[in-house]
């Protein structure tokens, strides 16, 4: 069954999705926190090769729902699901996907850096050994190369592969986790509030970092900072109390936004 | 800043705080007293335990006494005797002669009988030896007791060299009814035995059991049982696990009394609660963002806790399992209702031989009316003492040493 035929209405579609298929798709998707229900009825597609941000005050659910995208919620007991979230037209919450094989595939970053206590290499190398990505010593260490390069932290680092990724600084330390999550060759990058433990300059290194990824993966970030959104993305969502209420392009929904509650958030009056 | 109510108030505040201090220097001053008071009080009692005193003496090796091909048949203690009291012409009593057999230990010739054994050309010479004082004359010499006839001593110490020694016995010997020849070695073996198997047991289930219930167990009402009744369980009173061993160990699989196995089985109940609470604090410790990092890159469940989590949490689990550790090592009650408590000479070689523990052999010679023995129950306490105090340091270093910041 072509899940990807099926109309999918929003408020106002982004442009961009009337050219491209979507690489991730929501069809009516709840979520619930035992009796409380954090995400109602959301559907969405999410296209390739691009940025799309999901902003929204907080509780808002945008984080509930990033991490429904690789089955993160599956580590909360109190957590359920209803609906379905597709890759490439495949429910990820089918009985016959795996896990562990989904989250190789869509790979996150995560709010606070948190590089395990172990050396940079093995920060990097851990995820395409446990996956067997690489068949001996050098084609890992071209791996764990590449990665590094891609996050822009090679040139740093590359002297002290051996010290601890915990000794970094916090930027260098989120580039080394941006690097970890390349490492497995991920389609898509889920990246939870990524800079929202850091300060400006290495926010801005980050930044400049998305834009060069969004070449080659489909990133989604939750942001609270508006101008983070309008600076990275090239879509926007915004989420208010658990529901979808406003999708389309960043440019537009920055400068007209077709929602009253929208332009309230947007111009700071509330969130 | 002038408003003198609220001066008043603060000077209040800041004598009450200086209150709340003074009390916690007292308490500490307090206990600082009494466990000083304490390990002094040992200490002074036990140190003496550590030595023993011999006299060096010529012993004619005649070869008519002594069988060449078969040197250790001969009556060394009679050979020993004589020599001992031939250094003496002036005492001639039957009444003297005994006096100054009393003085020496049954064991005084066993030193002896070795050193022909190993080396049978002695025989027909005459060599100098070092014979052991009996536990009366010894504990005159430290200056602990009077029971003894003063003058005969006093004549045997003008006659010949008799000299204060560490004693090693104390640590070769196994246990015996003679004061001055009892050691701590079968103790300190069944010791080391017990804990061994209470160890290999108690630490790899209780590691197991904490990791399980820590990050794969569902938390339903089944799970949550479980915690209180692991909490409930290190709250039991030993002794109970003690009439468990018995009744289980003992008496429905029928495996052998006094033995170490049945007592490091019993421990390792003991110390499992331990073991698991300490471990499942460690692994709760560790953030989860570390295994939420791990699983985001595609471990799965078991290779984020055993690649990440448990890495982390191993300090912890270690000074979990060294507390363990040491408690098993000062347990008493447990090992007496299976009859670890029993007089035993040997030093156990096996974990099925009958044995004893340090505690226990404490709790053994405190029972005794002989003085060196109460001696040898400070110096018991010390040796336990010193070995729970390691332990710990051991705990504080390894700590120290994998500790690591995230």
């Amino acid at each position: 069954m072509d899940k990807q035929a099926s109309a999918l209405i929003t408020p106002t579609a982004p442009r961009i999705m009337a050219e491209r298929k979507p690489r991730i798709a929501a069809r009516a998707v709840n979520i619930y926190y035992g009796e409380k229900r954090a995400i109602h009825d959301l559907s969405i597609d999410i296209p390739d090769k691009a940025v799309s941000a999901f902003i929204g005050p907080s509780g808002c659910g945008k984080s509930t729902f990033l991490r429904a995208v690789n089955r993160m919620n599956d580590t909360i007991p109190s957590c359920r699901m209803t609906g379905e979230v597709l890759l490439d037209g495949k429910n990820i919450y089918d009985r016959d996907v795996d896990v562990v094989e989904l989250r190789s595939h869509v790979g996150m970053v995560f709010q606070k850096p948190n590089p395990f206590p172990k050396s940079i290499y093995e920060n990097v190398a851990y995820g395409p050994r446990i996956h067997g990505l690489a068949k001996d010593k050098a084609a890992l260490d071209e791996i764990v190369e590449k990665s590094l390069k891609k996050a822009g932290l090679f040139e740093e680092v590359k002297d002290r592969l051996s010290h601890s990724g915990t000794s970094l600084s916090g930027g260098q330390q989120q580039r080394l986790c941006i690097a970890r999550a390349i490492a497995v060759n991920p389609e898509v990058i889920l990246m939870d509030e990524p800079c929202s433990a850091l300060d400006p300059i290495a926010t801005a290194r980050i930044e400049e970092l998305i834009d060069e990824l969004r070449q080659n993966y489909c990133i989604i970030i939750v942001t609270h900072s508006m101008q983070q959104a309008a600076r990275v993305s090239q879509l926007t969502a915004f989420f208010h109390l658990g529901t979808l209420v406003e999708y389309g392009d960043t440019d537009e929904m920055f400068t007209s936004p077709q929602d009253k509650r929208t332009q309230d958030y947007i111009t700071g009056r509330f969130g | 800043m002038t408003d003198t109510a609220y001066r008043s108030r603060l000077k209040k505040r800041y004598a009450a705080e200086s209150r709340f201090k003074a009390y916690g220097a007292l308490a500490l001053i307090l206990t600082s007293a009494f466990l000083l008071y304490l390990l002094v009080d040992i200490a002074r009692k036990g140190w003496p335990a550590f030595f023993e005193h011999r006299a060096t003496i010529d012993v004619t090796l005649d070869a008519t006494q002594i069988d060449a091909a078969n040197p250790g048949a001969a009556d060394y203690p009679g050979i020993v005797k004589e020599s001992w009291r031939d250094k003496f012409p002036e005492f001639t009593s039957r009444g003297d002669k005994k006096k100054l057999n009393l003085l020496l230990s049954q064991a005084a010739s066993d030193d002896l009988r070795q050193r022909v054994i190993a080396d049978p050309t002695l025989i027909g010479k005459t060599v100098k030896t070092e014979v052991l004082l009996s536990d009366e004359a010894d504990l005159f010499l430290k200056g602990q007791s009077q029971e003894i006839d003063k003058a005969v001593l006093e004549k045997v110490i003008a006659t010949v060299p008799v000299e204060r020694h560490w004693s090693w016995r104390l640590f070769s010997n196994g246990d015996s009814r003679e004061p001055e020849l009892a050691g701590l070695r079968g103790a300190i073996m069944g010791s080391l035995l017990t804990v061994f198997v209470a160890l290999a047991l108690g630490l790899p289930i209780g590691v197991a059991a904490a990791v399980y219930l820590e990050q794969f167990a569902p938390k339903n009402r089944w799970t949550d049982l479980l915690e209180v009744n692991i909490n409930n369980l290190a709250a039991v009173p030993s002794i109970i696990f003690g009439l468990f061993g018995l009744a289980m160990f003992l008496n429905l699989f029928g495996m052998p009394r006094s033995a170490p196995v049945v007592g490091g089985l019993v421990l390792a109940l003991l110390v499992l609660p331990t073991i698991i609470i300490a471990s499942r604090a460690a692994l709760k410790a560790v953030p989860p963002s570390i295994k939420e990092a791990a699983l985001g890159v595609g471990a799965s469940d078991q290779q984020a806790v055993f690649h990440h989590v448990l890495p982390l949490a191993l300090p912890g689990v270690l000074t979990g399992a060294i507390l363990g550790l040491a408690r098993a090592f000062g347990e008493t009650a447990p090992l007496l209702m299976i009859g670890m408590v029993a007089f035993i000479a040997d030093v156990p070689k096996g974990f099925t031989d009958a044995a004893t523990v340090l505690p226990v052999q404490i709790y053994l010679w405190s029972d005794l009316p002989e003085l060196t023995f109460q001696s040898k129950t400070a110096a018991a306490i010390m040796v336990l003492i010193g070995i729970l105090f390691s332990l710990n340091a051991v705990a504080i270093y390894l700590r120290k040493k994998f500790e690591r910041r995230w």
